[in-house]
């Protein structure tokens, strides 16, 4: 008798089942089928209806970034900016799209805490890959991510973001996830 | 066989509607009917995102109620173009082939027995032809005429395919369908659509004809190109099927046919089937209600034609005409049979 080896497994099949059986079983594959499907008919859709409700984001999800100020006492003169224009983010940045240009602070002109201030600042946010490495390489944490994520533009042009963009307080269009959720 | 039965004939068609009465008729039943497709299309993607826990189109009107009319508008407002490799005029005429066609059959549906309007017997149906059935049959042969003529005149080999398919399975399943039906017509000894809906006076054929009904059913949706037997159009494999070369006004014909046909073979299995205007329990409501009760069934089959479509995936095309010729057959055939031989028996 012919033996398959030891190194094979042998599978024994079922019998198929016949015409009856067989459409039998079709039949009632069918119906259970059909009542699968009607459970989720009865159910209610858990579609999120996209501009209007927003899935909540993490705290820590990298959106768009902020600039920051120190907090001042008065709000009618706004604290001082956190960067002091080193160019570390741009240094640290994969995708190159920050640039800073410093400037000396002057005591008439005082911008910034150190000793120089980032003249320009800008993002150039339709090559940001969001990775978040600008915000690792910051020493005085005046860049972090936001939350924001809806940031499509009609032209390239207005997705360089500027100092004035990046420090004004972002319109929160996107909510926060609360603990646990 | 006693000699009343072998002397009926199979219909008889009692009376002659005023030529005004007739030409009213087609107008409120082109109207009404017609109406009813954009409603089915709303209706099927609307269930159909439900069956998938979804909302479907909810942005067009309120709750999305004028998602069809953008969509038959956008369709209208297109170009109309065709490949250089197709045949010009047939490409025109096949689309209207298959409307034509639906529209027709869609004639014979029995809304309601006939009622005293104006002082004229006016039945509420297109036509009580006396060959019910076979005229069904027929028009149903001649719209495969429009799948297959729109397909081969593309000069496309995606749509010539999709249409050979459409003729392997439409006559496959023709022979199932028609059978089915031949066990009802034993049992209601009539052709006529209105002579089978009152013989169902007692039972509905549902009952003692449940094989008969489920087999026309499933060859039902074979016959409409519907889910799970959509193999003329078979998107993943076939781009389009028949009408992949199809755009613009068309494209809607084809659209319109096919949705016109499902409420079509759901009105013909209400008639034949669920007792057309009947209700059960002895319930005798006034004329005027009938033309509702036939429209509440046809759309409980239409709702099953959109749930069948949510569920099952489309069948490969050697199971298709297996199933058709292997076991859907001598399954109609057994019905007939039996069907053929009770009857004998009991009268």
């Amino acid at each position: 008798m012919w033996s398959p080896g030891d190194d094979v497994i042998e599978v024994t099949r079922t019998p198929a089942p016949g015409a009856a059986r067989g459409t039998w079983r079709t039949f009632r594959e069918t119906v259970r089928g059909l009542l699968t499907t009607f459970g989720r008919f009865t159910e209610k859709p858990i579609t999120v209806q996209y501009p209007e409700e927003k899935t909540p984001v993490y705290p820590r999800f990298r959106g768009r970034h902020k600039l920051h100020r120190f907090e001042s006492p008065d709000p009618a003169q706004p604290g001082l900016e956190k960067c002091v224009g080193c160019s570390l983010c741009a240094a640290a940045c994969p995708s190159d799209c920050i640039r800073v240009v410093a400037a000396e602070n002057t005591p008439e002109n005082r911008v910034s805490a150190g000793e120089r201030y980032a003249a320009v600042y800008e993002i150039n946010l339709s090559r940001c890959i969001f990775c978040g490495y600008c915000e690792v390489a910051c020493p005085f944490d005046a860049i972090t991510m936001g939350h924001d994520y809806e940031l499509s533009d009609y032209d390239r042009t207005d997705l360089i973001f500027t100092k004035e963009m990046l420090l004004a307080e972002p319109l929160e269009r996107t909510p926060l996830r609360n603990e646990g959720e | 066989m006693t000699p009343a039965l072998a002397l009926t004939p199979l219909a008889t068609v009692g009376y002659y509607e005023a030529w005004w009465v007739q030409i009213l008729k087609a107008i409120v039943i082109f109207a009404v009917g017609l109406q009813l497709v954009p409603v089915v299309l709303l209706a099927e993607r609307k269930l159909l995102g439900r069956f998938q826990s979804r909302y479907g189109p909810n942005r067009v009107g309120p709750y999305g109620a004028l998602q069809p009319l953008a969509d038959i508008l956008k369709l209208l407002t297109k170009e109309q173009f065709r490949p250089t490799t197709s045949i010009g005029f047939l490409f025109a005429f096949a689309p209207m082939i298959s409307i034509m066609t639906a529209v027709a059959a869609f004639a014979i549906i029995p809304f309601g027995n006939v009622q005293h309007i104006f002082g004229e017997r006016v039945g509420l149906y297109g036509v009580d032809v006396s060959i019910g059935p076979l005229y069904l049959f027929a028009f149903s042969a001649i719209a495969f005429y429009g799948i297959m003529l729109g397909g081969w005149s593309s000069g496309s080999k995606y749509s010539f395919l999709g249409a050979m398919r459409g003729a392997a399975q439409l006559i496959s399943y023709e022979v199932s369908q028609g059978l089915a039906l031949v066990g009802v017509i034993f049992t209601a000894q009539t052709l006529s659509l209105t002579g089978i809906v009152t013989a169902q006076k007692g039972m509905w054929y549902i009952v003692p004809q449940f094989f008969g009904f489920l087999i026309f059913l499933t060859a039902s949706f074979a016959e409409t190109n519907r889910a799970p037997f959509d193999l003329t159009e078979a998107d993943a494999e076939l781009v389009g099927g028949y009408n992949t070369e199809y755009g613009g006004g068309r494209f809607a014909s084809y659209y319109f046919a096919e949705y016109l046909n499902v409420l079509v073979v759901s009105g013909i299995v209400t008639t034949v089937f669920l007792g057309g205007w009947l209700l059960p329990f002895g319930i005798h409501p006034p004329g005027w209600v009938d033309p509702f009760v036939v429209l509440f069934k046809m759309s409980l089959f239409t709702f099953l034609f959109i749930w069948v479509r949510a569920t099952l995936p489309r069948l490969r095309y050697d199971q298709l005409m297996s199933f058709g010729w292997k076991v859907l057959l001598p399954l109609a055939t057994l019905n007939t049979l039996v069907t053929a031989v009770l009857v004998v028996v009991t009268h």
